[in-house]
């Protein structure tokens, strides 16, 4: 058994012999599950070892050497070689080829970026095809299934040097001032466009950055792909919500959707208001939420700067799907409802600040003094501020009771002193609603302590919660007669 | 929600409330309660409502529970989800509470609603409700009711009620009339070739499903040509559900079509470019090759099988290699042995040194088998390298697992034939750095020494069973009391008290107080093995000793012993000598020890 086995370079840089066997195709990419695995030769032909073995590149005469006769079938030619796979697992196996390659890579990208008058119409098939037999490929197993994108390294692309260029290339020629996207969209199709797609999920965060740039390059110049693109970006965030809950390129697409929502027209169309609540709004739910919050949170005020009246559902989705144990995600919720009320308009705010002050007093009130802290945070802020001033009347009665018995109650010392100035900003807002809060609490609050029966249903589940007292778990159903119905609905 | 909503919950509530205070009929004052939170701000409340909807129905009665109580859920569906997925799990039981298989058909609208929600859970249980309660209309309702929302859950804006719609297909196709059959199968066609991968996910999910209960010839027309147009569907999650089809449809065919009509798809999947698919190939192998059948499988599946054992990818590697023994035995048995030889083990022998160790320790798991289906010659002379091999590879999984299967090999060649390996092995596993790996061999004991026989065991293995005793693991000391507890049980009383028994009473005198409690643990458990003489002559003296030790842990483990030991004794030898000890120890300054010696001789009736 033939042991190559080399001293790895870094972590995460693969550097094992790895040879690429039958089912691996023309994609020859690196198989991570097999790094450390696969040590030797296999004993199967691949078309992939089959074609390297096949095709022995020859260096070409360089480009800028080339009559300009000559030019393009050179060209032509240097796309055609760029489409032999390499072996980057077995970093040893063929460096002349590979040398070759990437010189002929390096060239064609100088080519494309800076001389006029290359890309002519023949070549468009030729080099998207030299694109897709090099970057589009199954992605392999992730090496750890449990790959948290926040603590693991990820793992990186083997063939990266050779990718690399490609992307570059491809990039350059969706760039380059003589890209004629009519001649392209033949070439660069709904196929295309879905690959490109699911490269996203790459572990690679380079290459990921790669794939960003270049859809935004398609998605502005190639106008028929866009409602297309849309559709698929749609149904791999639908998939990651409802069905597997991975994808690592989620920020990255979230990212090219801020800048698409950027440029709908108004008024907007349904079929944009249906993706932000079903789509935007239920990818608040994801696990992994943290990896892209900030540009999921840019598009979602985005919406909001293009349509005020999105901010209601908005809104009350994120109330829907409030975190109810992860506090980490909860700061996170709390500091997209800041930019979201940093531009919302006095007339929307209006609509929202009942469910939306209530759920601000219950994070108030939470023991976890980072959620508490944030929440309060929103008194610092001049423009909320002024909208809760404006509104003094509705808010300050929702939220009192919490502040105050926060005040009294909270551990954390700092939470206690921000809740002070709170009240006091409050108290100088409108002194009379303050004092008369004041007042009808401490009445209430002696009440429930001199009185056994509670006045109402809601106050009698604050001291004794009813689902503790429910027949199922403890309780036969005739208990429950001790506490008189008369919730609202009995009026 | 709307007004309307509200009002009709209103309505819903007044009615209890006032049948409640008319009729002075207190009982209904909780039903009152849960309705009342059926829309309490308290999710938890709402929650535990839901789930209690089988008692307000039976309060409301059939009539009021049709006409008030599901019009007022049906707008529930607005709520969370969790109370949604009670709702939707609480409505598939609630025939016999709307007044029976007549008006079942009222169940649907609400469970229509709620097999339209985003979240997939609710979903799932909308439709399995909608499954179960199918089944309960007759076929006149079936065609009124229930197959039009399936058309209409079918022809859905959004991509989740189409979803859902996959689910019901096959449930009303069978006993509907042939009209409306067609449409059926007309639907179903639409949403395999759907917009949206997510509608042809699940359609691909339930395609084997609904072609079992079609009439052949539709399997054929219909059902081949979504197959293959789903087996070479752009998204590899899609293809990979048609592999999974491919069994159910395989099996619904003659033998003469599946050449022609199923192959080359299979074909196509078992060299898919994504190892997804590949994947689900292997994993779904045995399935495959019983239901194309022998001739197939040895013209088609054995090449395809030896790829999947040389996949480029661990991971179906993998699946394929848990395949190995299943596949084999299940070859036509006229060439099985020479198929095996030829094309099978030349694979295996390469798995064996695979690198990857989730390839190999798949293989260790199943490689055993094969000894029984090639018989005693081909195992000594293919088989058994491998095996030791294997015995010695560098992770402890692939030897745990060919140890965990000695007992095929046993029956075939001989556990003594790998003796010389497996001493090192097990010797080697037994002092392994992680407990786990150390305690799966501990249980391995018995079957290793029943197989070995008891001289074997003597000579080389009982040395490590005493070790284990020690091993400053608590979970090793214990399954290693266990282990011993079964070896007195294969090996006979006489056996114990000649090579275990002073070796455990001797530890009495330890130093450690932890090795002094070993012994007290392995007297509760090899007590009763070891009859009455030997724990009233050896283990009694020893404990009752112990009694005084100074660890009051010590001491109270006495009183557990004594406890347990109790009834395998004499009732002379407990009065005269427990009851004493006990009674002193009742007396023991430390609590645990007294409560322990009061609970002693309570159990033991010594008061």
């Amino acid at each position: 058994m033939e042991t190559t086995k080399l001293p790895p370079s870094s972590p995460s840089s693969p550097t094992t012999s790895f040879s690429v066997p039958s089912a691996e195709k023309v994609d020859g990419f690196p198989r991570r599950s097999m790094r450390r695995a696969r040590q030797r030769r296999s004993h199967s032909s691949s078309q992939f070892r089959y074609q390297s073995s096949q095709v022995e590149l020859t260096p070409l005469p360089l480009l800028k050497d080339a009559p300009v006769a000559e030019l393009h079938d050179l060209f032509c030619k240097k796309l055609q070689q760029c489409c032999v796979l390499f072996d980057f697992l077995d970093c040893v196996a063929d460096l002349k080829g590979k040398e070759i390659k990437r010189a002929a890579l390096n060239e064609l990208v100088e080519s494309v970026a800076t001389s006029r008058g290359v890309l002519i119409e023949p070549l468009y098939p030729e080099a998207i095809k030299m694109i897709s037999v090099n970057i589009f490929r199954t992605l392999p197993p992730s090496e750890n299934p449990e790959f948290d994108p926040e603590e693991d390294e990820p793992t990186l692309e083997a063939s990266w040097p050779h990718l690399q260029l490609v992307y570059e290339f491809f990039l350059r020629f969706l760039e380059s001032p003589d890209f004629q996207p009519s001649m392209a969209k033949r070439y660069v199709d709904q196929k295309f466009v879905l690959q490109l797609l699911e490269l996203f999920d790459s572990e690679d965060p380079r290459e990921r950055e790669y794939l960003k740039t270049i859809l935004h390059r398609v998605y502005g110049k190639l106008l028929g792909l866009r409602a297309y693109i849309r559709k698929q970006i749609n149904n791999i965030f639908l998939r990651f919500i409802y069905e597997t809950e991975h994808f690592n390129g989620v920020a990255e697409l979230l990212e090219i959707l801020g800048s698409i929502i950027n440029g709908f027209a108004l008024p907007l169309k349904a079929e944009h208001k249906q993706f932000l609540v079903r789509v935007l709004i239920p990818l608040h739910t994801a696990k992994s939420l943290s990896i892209f919050h900030a540009q999921l949170a840019y598009c979602v005020v985005q919406f909001m700067e293009k349509d005020a009246t999105v901010t209601e559902y908005i809104i009350r989705g994120l109330l829907k799907y409030w975190p109810k144990t992860c506090t980490q995600k909860e700061v996170m919720f709390l500091g997209e409802i800041e930019e979201i009320l940093d531009v919302i308009e006095p007339s929307q705010f209006i609509r929202v600040q009942e469910p939306l002050f209530k759920q601000i007093a219950a994070c108030i009130s939470s023991p976890h003094f980072q959620v508490a802290e944030r929440a309060l945070y929103f008194w610092n802020n001049e423009y909320i501020l002024s909208l809760i001033e404006e509104n003094c009347q509705v808010i300050l009665p929702l939220v009192f009771a919490t502040l105050y018995r926060v005040s009294k109650e909270h551990w954390n010392q700092t939470i206690v002193s921000l809740i002070y100035n709170v009240l006091k900003t409050f108290m100088e807002m409108n002194s009379k609603l303050f004092d008369d809060l004041t007042a009808s609490y401490k009445v209430e609050k002696q009440n429930s302590f001199h009185l056994d029966i509670p006045t109402n249903t809601s106050e009698a589940e604050d001291m004794f919660p009813l689902h503790e007292l429910s027949p199922e778990t403890t309780q036969p159903l005739e208990e429950l007669i001790a506490i008189p119905p008369q919730g609202p609905g009995f009026t | 929600f709307s007004r309307c909503a509200a009002q009709q919950r209103h309505s819903v509530t007044a009615t209890v409330s006032k049948m409640a205070g008319a009729d002075g009929d207190d009982s209904l004052y909780p039903i009152a309660v849960l309705i009342d939170e059926l829309r309490n701000e308290d999710v938890q409340l709402r929650l535990n409502s839901i789930k209690k909807l089988s008692t307000i129905a039976l309060a409301l009665g059939v009539e009021r529970t049709r006409t008030e109580l599901l019009p007022f859920l049906t707008d529930t569906i607005y709520d969370e989800d969790e109370v949604l997925l009670a709702l939707a799990e609480q409505l598939g039981n609630f025939t016999m509470l709307v007044g029976g298989p007549e008006y079942v058909h009222c169940l649907l609208p609400p469970l229509e609603s709620l097999a339209t929600v985003e979240e997939t859970v609710v979903r799932d249980k909308a439709v399995e409700s909608l499954r179960k309660i199918s089944q309960e209309h007759s076929p006149v309702d079936l065609e009124v009711h229930f197959e039009p929302l399936v058309k209409r859950l079918a022809s859905g804006d959004w991509f989740t009620s189409r979803t859902s719609a996959c689910g019901l297909f096959s449930v009303c196709y069978p006993r509907v009339s042939s009209t409306v059959k067609a449409e059926i199968r007309q639907h179903f066609r639409t949403l395999c070739s759907d917009d949206t991968p997510m509608v042809r996910r699940a359609a691909a999910s339930k395609l084997g499903e609904f072609a079992k209960v079609l009439e052949l010839d539709y399997v054929k027309s219909d059902i081949i040509s979504l197959f293959t147009a789903l087996a070479s569907d752009e998204q590899d999650s899609v293809r990979l559900l048609a592999v999974e089809a491919c069994v159910s449809i395989a099996t619904l065919l003659p033998q003469e079509d599946l050449e022609t009509l199923v192959m080359p798809t299979l074909r196509q999947a078992a060299e898919d470019k994504s190892w997804r698919v590949r994947y689900m190939v292997a994993d779904k192998f045995s399935e495959l090759q019983k239901a194309v059948g022998p001739e197939i499988t040895k013209n088609d599946l054995v090449p395809a099988f030896q790829n999947l054992l040389k996949d480029c990818e661990a991971e179906v590697r993998a699946a394929a290699a848990n395949k190995v023994k299943e596949f084999c035995e299940n070859l036509p048995e006229d060439n099985r042995e020479q198929i095996i030889m030829t094309h099978i083990l030349p694979c295996v022998k390469e798995l064996v040194s695979d690198t990857n160790q989730h390839v190999k320790s798949a293989l260790a798991s199943v490689i055993m088998g094969l000894s029984t289906i090639l018989g005693k010659d081909n195992t000594i002379e293919h088989l058994l390298p491998l095996f030791l091999a294997q015995l010695k590879d560098e992770c402890p999984e692939v030897r745990l697992n060919i140890i965990s299967n000695l007992d095929c090999v046993n029956e075939v060649i001989g556990i003594r034939q790998l003796s010389q390996s497996l001493l090192p092995a097990i010797v080697e596993l037994a002092e392994d750095a992680k407990w786990r790996v150390r305690l799966a061999i501990i249980e391995y004991m018995p079957l290793l020494a029943g197989q070995l026989g008891v001289e074997f065991f003597d000579e080389k293995l009982n040395t490590l069973c005493m070790a284990w005793l020690i091993d400053h693991v608590y979970a090793i000391r214990e399954a290693a009391t266990c282990n011993l507890m079964k070896l007195v049980e294969k090996f006979g009383a006489e056996w114990a008290q000649n090579t275990i028994v002073p070796k455990v009473l001797g530890m009495a005198n330890d130093p450690n107080y932890l090795h002094r409690m070993t012994t007290l643990f392995c007297i509760n458990a090899l007590s009763e093995a070891c009859g009455q003489e030997i724990t009233t002559k050896q283990m009694l003296p020893v404990v009752l000793k112990m009694s005084n030790d100074q660890v009051a842990n010590v001491r109270f483990n006495v009183a557990k012993s004594l406890q347990k030991i109790g009834p395998v004794l004499d009732s002379n030898a407990l009065q005269t000598e427990v009851k004493p000890v006990l009674e002193k120890l009742a007396t023991d300054t430390d609590m645990d020890v007294k409560y322990f010696a009061q609970e002693a001789i309570s159990v033991l009736a010594l008061a």
